[in-house]
């Protein structure tokens, strides 16, 4: 098999390349072939619609299609910003990503760092089991279960609190709640099955550094703050340019699920906006010039996420 | 290793946090399947908050007695198995083809498959590309459209990538063509990641809801999940659910829909936990 590539070196003339091509491909043409249709995936399925991202610099019409539809440059991007939309759904995306940042993001970190210090094997392993769980589950039976339980009319927590001697409350009618109840969600559905990836990173800390520690008479508190979370920070990283990268991307699923008219103010972001204004409103040219403003704002988000962190800490994605 | 007193009021206060968060996941699981087993006084009432009240199946009889029910959770299965298999075919064919370092434009084709990862076509470019492809309302659609994960992908690349080149060289050596080095040799020594990576796709299957939802009209192919939408979020059980049993409240009937969608789930889950794990490992690897 290297004969070959050391001739094509000795030679490089052009007979000589093709022949080497022959050869390359008599040797692999298994290889190739397994290729082909998973290729034929991939520019059918997600680059054939890159392709039509095009339609956001155009003036679409589904008779003319996408090509012979006449190109007018920015003017769904300028509607865009200067609509009444625009600021709604972009404070909305910013702060729900920022809520999510400050409690979603560090569940799985301190879920893992406390069940770390657990010894008792069969507890520890109960505990995983039942927190990893949620995650199996559809978002629409978690959507599902949220909604029944906060009912104004026989939802148990209103029962509860109609009990207590208190009000009831319709929650997810009131713009105020709405973020606390979808981050809220995401953490009980997400937190433990996150924390995998940390309790993985926290088995390969060197225990070393711990007996030295010891050694040195560094306390429980000490000895997590200067061995455990440097011993799991690239882990960390990695995880938090992931999330900054999806920062605009928000769990619209789970928002379409639980939103209503009423809390739009506080509910709507871009894409939920990007589903209603296309897919509802069938407007397409314009939904796609909004997802691909979203799209690039958390390109740009993740590169400079990336280059933050390969400065200060030298992990990163690439 | 002699503790202090801090810390051993640490260990106490930690198991308490742990033990709490646990029962906070079981808990809403164990309410709904209580309510189900109710009556829908009892539920309405309040006074059903740990164990079934007034013990009754006819929420469960009313859910059955449905057939959009039925037929949800055969148009399911099948999403499920056969889109399951389409991925599984098509994944092994990418990530045995690009783990092998020999191959010309590999890293090429690489690059541009982990691009996808950090930028993606959109919503509406996907679901125009679907209309253009006339896979608007078919079950086609559904299990093709969806078939790779970049991220199961790679997975599966970085555990090809892992067998030693030897092993299939030496099977080469007695005679094995490239087709029997692949079915005979590779594919049996992946069988773990294989599973992983089945059931990661089997899940999602399983619990996908947005595209069925936006791509289907016809509600004979809606899958499970896209009914569990309109009967459970939407709070809107079937006319047929309510009137038959003369019902005040569809609450019990929502609450049993809701186990009966997600036992498949339960049931299996005990099984395939580890899997998951594994897979999170390999995948946390850098692929």
């Amino acid at each position: 098999m290297n004969v070959t590539t050391e001739v094509v070196r000795d030679r490089p003339s052009a007979k000589s390349k093709t022949s080497a091509g022959w050869s390359i491909l008599k040797r692999d043409w298994f290889l190739y072939l397994l290729l082909i249709p998973f290729l034929l995936w991939y520019a059918i399925f997600v680059f054939k619609p890159m392709y039509g991202i095009q339609i956001a610099f155009k003036d679409y019409s589904v008779f003319k299609g996408i090509e012979a539809s006449p190109w007018i440059g920015l003017a769904h991007f300028q509607q865009f910003l200067e609509s009444e939309y625009f600021w709604r759904v972009l404070k909305n995306t910013l702060v729900i990503s920022f809520y999510s940042l400050l409690f979603v993001f560090p569940a799985p970190i301190i879920f893992a760092l406390l069940l770390n210090e657990v010894k008792n094997a069969l507890f520890k392993k109960t505990v995983q089991t039942l927190t990893y769980m949620p995650h199996f589950i559809s978002v629409v039976i978690v959507a599902g279960i949220v909604t029944n339980f906060l009912s104004p009319s026989s939802g148990i927590v209103n029962l509860l609190i109609e009990k207590l001697g208190g009000e009831k409350i319709y929650f997810l009618a009131i713009p105020d709640y709405f973020r606390t109840i979808l981050n809220s969600m995401t953490i009980w559905q997400g937190t433990g099955f996150a924390a995998i990836i940390y309790i993985a990173a926290l088995a390969g800390v060197n225990s070393e550094l711990y007996e030295a520690a010891v050694i040195d008479g560094a306390s429980k508190w000490k000895r997590t703050l200067h061995v455990t979370i440097p011993g799991i920070l690239p882990t960390i990283m990695i995880m938090l340019i992931l999330q900054i990268g999806g920062l605009l991307e928000v769990g619209y699923e789970a928002i379409i699920l639980l939103y209503q008219p009423v809390t739009y103010e506080t509910a709507d972001v871009i894409s939920t906006y990007v589903y209603r204004e296309g897919l509802v409103n069938g407007r397409y040219d314009m939904a796609t010039a909004v997802g691909l403003f979203n799209s690039v704002v958390g390109l740009l988000l993740i590169v400079f996420a990336n280059r933050i962190s390969k400065k200060y800490t030298e992990s990163g994605l690439w | 290793m002699l503790e202090s007193r801090g810390e051993k009021v640490f260990y106490v206060f930690n198991y308490i946090i742990l033990g709490l968060f646990a029962l906070s996941t079981l808990y809403p699981l164990l309410y709904v399947l209580s309510a189900s087993l109710s009556s829908p006084q009892a539920v309405v009432t309040g006074d059903v908050f740990l164990y079934p009240k007034e013990f009754t199946l006819t929420a469960y009889k009313a859910v059955f007695k449905e057939n959009g029910v039925w037929m949800g959770y055969a148009n399911t299965i099948y999403y499920t198995v056969a889109g399951t298999f389409t991925s599984m075919v098509l994944t092994i064919c990418g990530a045995y083809a690009l783990s092998k370092k020999r191959l010309k434009g590999r890293t090429f084709f690489n690059l541009l498959i982990s691009f996808t990862l950090i930028f993606a076509p959109g919503m509406i470019p996907m679901y125009l590309n679907f209309r253009d492809l006339h896979l608007l309302d078919s079950r086609f659609g559904i299990v093709i459209g969806f078939a790779v994960s970049t991220f199961n992908f790679i997975i599966l690349r970085t555990f090809f990538q892992a067998i030693p080149e030897e092993i299939e060289e030496a099977a080469r050596i007695d005679g094995a063509g490239d087709v029997r080095v692949l079915f005979g040799v590779v594919l049996p020594l992946s069988k773990a990641a294989l599973a992983t990576i089945s059931l990661f796709y089997a899940v999602s299957r399983w619990n996908g809801y947005f595209w069925a939802m936006v791509l289907l009209r016809d509600e004979d192919k809606y899958p499970l999940q896209v009914l569990l939408n309109q009967l459970v979020v939407k709070m809107k059980p079937s006319e047929s659910m309510l009137n038959d049993i003369s019902y005040s409240t569809g609450e019990t009937i929502i609450y049993a829909t809701i186990i009966v969608a997600v036992i498949p789930i339960i049931v299996v889950y005990p099984f395939i936990q580890r899997h998951f794990v594994k897979g999170v490992m390999i995948g946390s690897l850098k692929g």
